[in-house]
C-alpha cells in the first residue's frame, strides 16, 4: 500500500506532464462572461510561401472546435461569402469590422487564425515537414480578446520517443481515425497542429462550448 | 475519470492499477466517443479548395456517404456538413436539393440560421 500511492502518483504526475507545458494559467473570465455558442472560422492569414497552407489550416479546424462543443460555421461557404463581397485576401478579410461580420453570419465569436510557418523541408538524412499557427478569438460583439493560443506539429516528432512523443501519436491516431484518406504529409501535420490548438484538454486551451457534455465544467488545475 | 478505491492489492494487480490508471488519465488527454460524424468532410473541403469546381459529383457522392454512416453509427452529422453539400449541389445545377440540405443544417443547427437565411435569400435572388 505504502508503495504503491508514490508509484501512482508518478504514473500521473509524468502522464499529465504530456499534455501540459510550464506557461501560467490563462484567464478566462473574459471567454465565461462572453459564453459563445457559435465560432466563424476566418480564412487564415499566411506567413509562409506554401500557397497551400490555408485549405490545409482551415479544413482541419472545423473538427476540434465542434468536438469542444461549438457549432462552427461551413468554412468552404464562408470563405466564398467574401469572395462574392469581393474580399479574397485574409488581411482584408480580418480587418472588416465585427459588426459588418455579425450582420451577415451572425455568430457569437470569431477565430482569427496566422500560419507561420507550413511546408518540408529537406535536409540529407531526414525531412521535416512543420506546421505551427496562432489563434486568437474575439468576442463578435465587443471585439474583446476571449482567448489566445499557438500550436505546433511535425513530422519528425514521431520518431522520437520522449515525453509529448506519446500525446502526439495518440493525437494523431484520433486524426488518422477521422480522416477517410491521408491525402499529403503537410495536410495531416496540419491536422494535429489545428488538434492540439483547439483541443479544450490542451494545457490553457479553449473552453468547452455549449454541445459538449463537459460544458461548464471549470478547466482542471494542471 | 473513475473512481479507484484501493483495495487489498497483489502484486501483479499493483502493476495493472497502474497501467488502468494511466490509460485513464490518458484518457483524459482524448475524449472517448466523438459528439459527431464527420467521415470524408475535411477531405472533401480541402480537395474544394484546391480545385474549386472540379470533382463536385465526386465530392457531393463522398458527402452523401458520410450521411449514410453518420446515421449508420448513430452519431448526429457534424456542424457544416450539411451546408456545405447543399453548397456542392446548388454548383451542379440541383437547386432545389441544394436548398433543402442549407435548410437541414439551419434545423439542425439553429446557431447557422442567421447566415442560412443570408444563403438562401441570395440563392433564390439568381446568385449561389
Amino acid at each position: 500500500m505504502s508503495m504503491l500511492k508514490p508509484l501512482v502518483t508518478l504514473a500521473l504526475l509524468s502522464t499529465l506532464a504530456g499534455c501540459a507545458s510550464t506557461q501560467g494559467p490563462m484567464d478566462y473570465s473574459a471567454f465565461k462572461k462572453s459564453n459563445p455558442k457559435s465560432i466563424l472560422v476566418l480564412p487564415p492569414t499566411n506567413h509562409t510561401t506554401e500557397v497551400i497552407a490555408p485549405y490545409g489550416v482551415l479544413a482541419t479546424v472545423t473538427v476540434p472546435l465542434a468536438e469542444a462543443g461549438y457549432y462552427v460555421f461551413p468554412v468552404a461557404l464562408v470563405d466564398e461569402t467574401f469572395k462574392n463581397n469581393g474580399l479574397t485576401v485574409a488581411e482584408d478579410i480580418h480587418a472588416v469590422s465585427p459588426k459588418k461580420l455579425n450582420d451577415i453570419f451572425g455568430a457569437d465569436a470569431v477565430l482569427y487564425l496566422d500560419i507561420e510557418e507550413y511546408g518540408t523541408s529537406y535536409a540529407v538524412l531526414s525531412s521535416d515537414t512543420v506546421v505551427v499557427v496562432k489563434a486568437r478569438l474575439t468576442d463578435s460583439r465587443t471585439n474583446e480578446i476571449l482567448w489566445q493560443g499557438k500550436a505546433s506539429a511535425a513530422s519528425s516528432e514521431q520518431n522520437n520517443g520522449n515525453g509529448g512523443g506519446i500525446v502526439g501519436m495518440l493525437v494523431e491516431a484520433a486524426v488518422t481515425q477521422i480522416m477517410e484518406t491521408a491525402l499529403d504529409t503537410g495536410f495531416e501535420i496540419a491536422a494535429i497542429a489545428s488538434n492540439r490548438l483547439l483541443s479544450p484538454e490542451a494545457h490553457n486551451g479553449l473552453l468547452y462550448g455549449p454541445r459538449s457534455p463537459k460544458y461548464g465544467k471549470d478547466k482542471p488545475l494542471k | 475519470m473513475g473512481a479507484n478505491k484501493l483495495l487489498p492489492i497483489t502484486g501483479a494487480s499493483k502493476t495493472l492499477l497502474i497501467v488502468a490508471i494511466t490509460i485513464a488519465t490518458l484518457a483524459g488527454c482524448q475524449s472517448t466517443k466523438p459528439l459527431y460524424h464527420y467521415g470524408s468532410y475535411q477531405d472533401n473541403v480541402y480537395e474544394h479548395f484546391k480545385n474549386e469546381d472540379s470533382a463536385v459529383t465526386e465530392q457531393i457522392e463522398a458527402l452523401e456517404k458520410t450521411i449514410r454512416d453518420s446515421n449508420r453509427n448513430k452519431l448526429q452529422v457534424g456542424p457544416g456538413i450539411y451546408a456545405h453539400l447543399g453548397y456542392l449541389y446548388l454548383q451542379s445545377g440541383q437547386r432545389d436539393t441544394g436548398l433543402g440540405y442549407l435548410q437541414k443544417e439551419k434545423q439542425l443547427y439553429p446557431e447557422s440560421a442567421k447566415f442560412i437565411d443570408f444563403l438562401l435569400k441570395n440563392a433564390k435572388a439568381g446568385q449561389s
